[in-house]
């Protein structure tokens, strides 16, 4: 199976936000991350018991890069990073 | 323009509160998010792809220039320094915290604002001409009835939990610039024999994955009939439109399965039952709304400014201005003036805290403190006079809003797409960015002449891209942007759903495709032809040859 994560958007301010080991992150690079069914699932059970903090979790894939992890497809690449017309905001302007 | 009552006021007021205690409860725990989505939806408050999104009102897509100072405002204090003008005439703000956005609230309610209904399956707010009270062609102000209708569909509880969001229009002046025919339902101000004022009814016009044209319901509705009239045809919607699936929900499709016929008589059947009851309009309360919108206090002036005729020859870039972006005004001396929101490989729509505010010491400055909304993402001063329209040009160039390229090709028509919103497949901004990047060159684009191109970012088609005269959508091949395009759609009195031209271009071919299209029509148009016309009389034959090569 490929490589999951589990992001969400935080819910005092709608950011962007990767399930880490022991909490939360904006950096998906920080992103725990699970290789079988279970593991992934198991995953989406502990971002799901905090629905006071993360709303819409669920399930990307993501990839090791050169930098580090990556989500695989492009539209979870631009909320990793903000608006590709905008470098100015996001993550990416960090 | 219209200003609010103590019913307005405490209505807008209580609904601040009551959201305020929600989102208490929300970050409290109390409300889960399944409990809660529905209740700040229902006050404009989206979540995408990186933030919140605050979606708000502009009835009818008038601002007086408070409201646009306030707009600024937000901009600044709430959000990251910008807001985006939508295709149906309202802001949007990209990056608000939920638990500030009762304070946004507020702070619109000040200024007479809301974000009420600017979401769900309820009626949306009606848009309308943006030159409305300025153009030279008015039958009647349309504002005074978006207005009448305003006040009866907000929160009027039978049309609260629709089949599916209800968009109308209406426009007062024979050359629609409200897109009517592709809206739930189009009202169009006409004059019968007897030279008495009263409206055309459509229905059934829409976009999204099943693209419509509206058809005629009733070619006349007397003005103290309209609410009667609109409540029936909202009733057997609500009673016949289908629930059962998302995508067939719109009234386009109960009109299209049942007949333009059968949805008449059903109509005309539930008319009689309401015309003369409670739903009839005064005659005092008519008054009341249309002195709200009495023209401003025209001076008298004469036809030509000596100002600005001198300024059209002395200034090569001024005369470019006022060619593509002044129209004319009804008054003599003066003049409606179109504020392009679409820079050179700008984003469309978007502009600044500073711009806002700016725009809005111009409207008091210049235009009777009165600012408007563009369906194309563009901002108007209505009412300039010729004699200021020097100064105004110079000013807005002070704040770079003076790119003269309204009605070309370089004012491009673009929903947010991937860069900012869940929906999309695709991103249009970029591709809006390298088109006008492409037809950058004035000389050029005012050769190439009138022609509308729309974007898309997926099949909700928030971009208009059936019916602008080259339209994109992007669609996602395999984890790929691609993008398919169509020709000859328009949102005119002539309304037209555009022609897929052929298979989809890749990001990397599309500016080339759009391109090679222009020139196509540079080739075979006929002297003062416009774009659309060209591809009226020859068809897609020779666009479909000049992409893909003779089959």
């Amino acid at each position: 199976m490929s490589l999951q994560a589990v992001t969400a958007n935080r819910l005092g301010d709608g950011l962007v936000i990767y399930l880490t080991a022991t909490g939360w992150s904006e950096q998906v690079a920080d992103a725990a991350t699970a290789d079988t069914r279970d593991a992934a699932q198991a995953l989406l059970d502990r971002a799901l018991a905090q629905p006071g903090h993360a709303v819409g979790a669920e399930l990307i894939e993501v990839e090791q890069g050169a930098d580090g992890l990556r989500p695989v497809r492009y539209r979870e690449l631009i909320r990793s990073l903000g608006p590709t017309v905008r470098a100015d905001l996001g993550y990416q302007a960090a | 323009m219209y200003v609010y009552d103590q019913l307005d006021r405490q209505l807008v007021n209580d609904r601040v509160e009551e959201f305020r205690d929600q989102v208490r409860r929300r970050i409290s725990g109390e409300l889960t998010e399944e409990q809660f989505r529905p209740l700040r939806l229902m006050n404009g408050l989206y979540l995408q792809l990186h933030a919140y999104m605050l979606r708000v009102a502009v009835p009818y897509g008038q601002l007086s220039a408070v409201q646009m100072r306030r707009l600024g405002r937000i901009a600044r204090v709430y959000d990251k320094g910008y807001g985006h003008f939508t295709t149906r005439q309202n802001i949007q703000y990209n990056w608000p915290k939920l638990s500030e956005a009762p304070d946004i609230l507020a702070e619109l309610a000040e200024v007479e604002m809301h974000a009420i209904q600017t979401s769900g399956n309820c009626i949306r707010n009606t848009t309308s001409d943006p030159f409305a009270g300025a153009a030279a062609d008015e039958i009647d102000d349309p504002r005074v009835w978006s207005e009448i209708i305003r006040q009866w569909s907000t929160l009027h509880p039978e049309f609260s939990f629709l089949p599916r969001k209800f968009k109308i229009a209406v426009t007062g002046a024979p050359n629609d610039r409200a897109a009517i025919k592709v809206h739930d339902i189009g009202i169009v101000i006409v004059r019968n024999a007897a030279g008495e004022i009263g409206f055309e009814m459509w229905a059934g016009g829409g976009q999204g994955r099943t693209p419509m044209i509206a058809r005629l319901i009733r070619d006349f509705v007397a003005p103290k009939d309209l609410l009667s009239y609109l409540e029936a045809m909202m009733r057997v919607y609500n009673r016949f439109g289908r629930r059962d699936n998302k995508y067939k929900a719109r009234i386009k499709i109960l009109v299209h399965e049942i007949g333009a016929e059968r949805y008449r008589d059903e109509v005309e059947a539930e008319w009689q039952d309401l015309r003369h009851g409670a739903m009839e309009l005064p005659q005092a309360e008519i008054a009341r709304i249309r002195a709200a919108f009495a023209p401003p206090a025209f001076a008298t002036l004469p036809a030509v400014s000596e100002k600005h005729q001198a300024k059209l020859f002395e200034d090569r870039a001024y005369a470019r201005w006022v060619k593509s972006n002044v129209r004319a005004h009804k008054v003599d001396g003066y003049a409606i003036a179109v504020i392009s929101l679409k820079p050179v490989g700008g984003i469309p729509g978007d502009a600044t805290a500073e711009q806002m505010e700016a725009v809005a010491d111009f409207a008091e400055r210049w235009s009777f403190s009165e600012v408007r909304v563009t369906h194309e993402q563009n901002l108007v001063l209505p009412h300039v006079r010729l004699d200021d329209l020097y100064d105004l040009w110079l000013a807005l160039g002070a704040v770079e809003l003076d790119t003269p390229n309204v009605g070309t090709v370089g004012d491009i028509i673009a929903c947010p797409g991937l860069d900012y919103c869940s929906l999309a497949n695709a991103r249009s901004i970029p591709v809006s960015q390298r088109i006008s990047e492409r037809f950058a060159d004035l000389d050029r684009l005012h050769d190439i002449g009138e022609l509308t191109l729309n974007i898309s970012g997926c099949i909700n088609a928030c971009g208009h891209h059936h019916v602008g005269n080259i339209g994109i959508l992007g669609v996602d091949k395999k984890g790929e942007e691609f993008y398919q395009i169509t020709l000859g759609g328009r949102a005119d009195e002539n309304a037209a759903i555009g022609k897929i031209v052929g298979p989809a271009f890749s990001t990397d071919q599309v500016t080339d495709a759009i391109e090679t299209i222009v020139e196509t029509y540079i080739q075979h148009r006929e002297p003062g032809e416009r774009f659309v016309e060209t591809y009226e009389r020859l068809g897609l034959a020779p666009f479909k040859e000049a992409l893909y090569g003779a089959a």
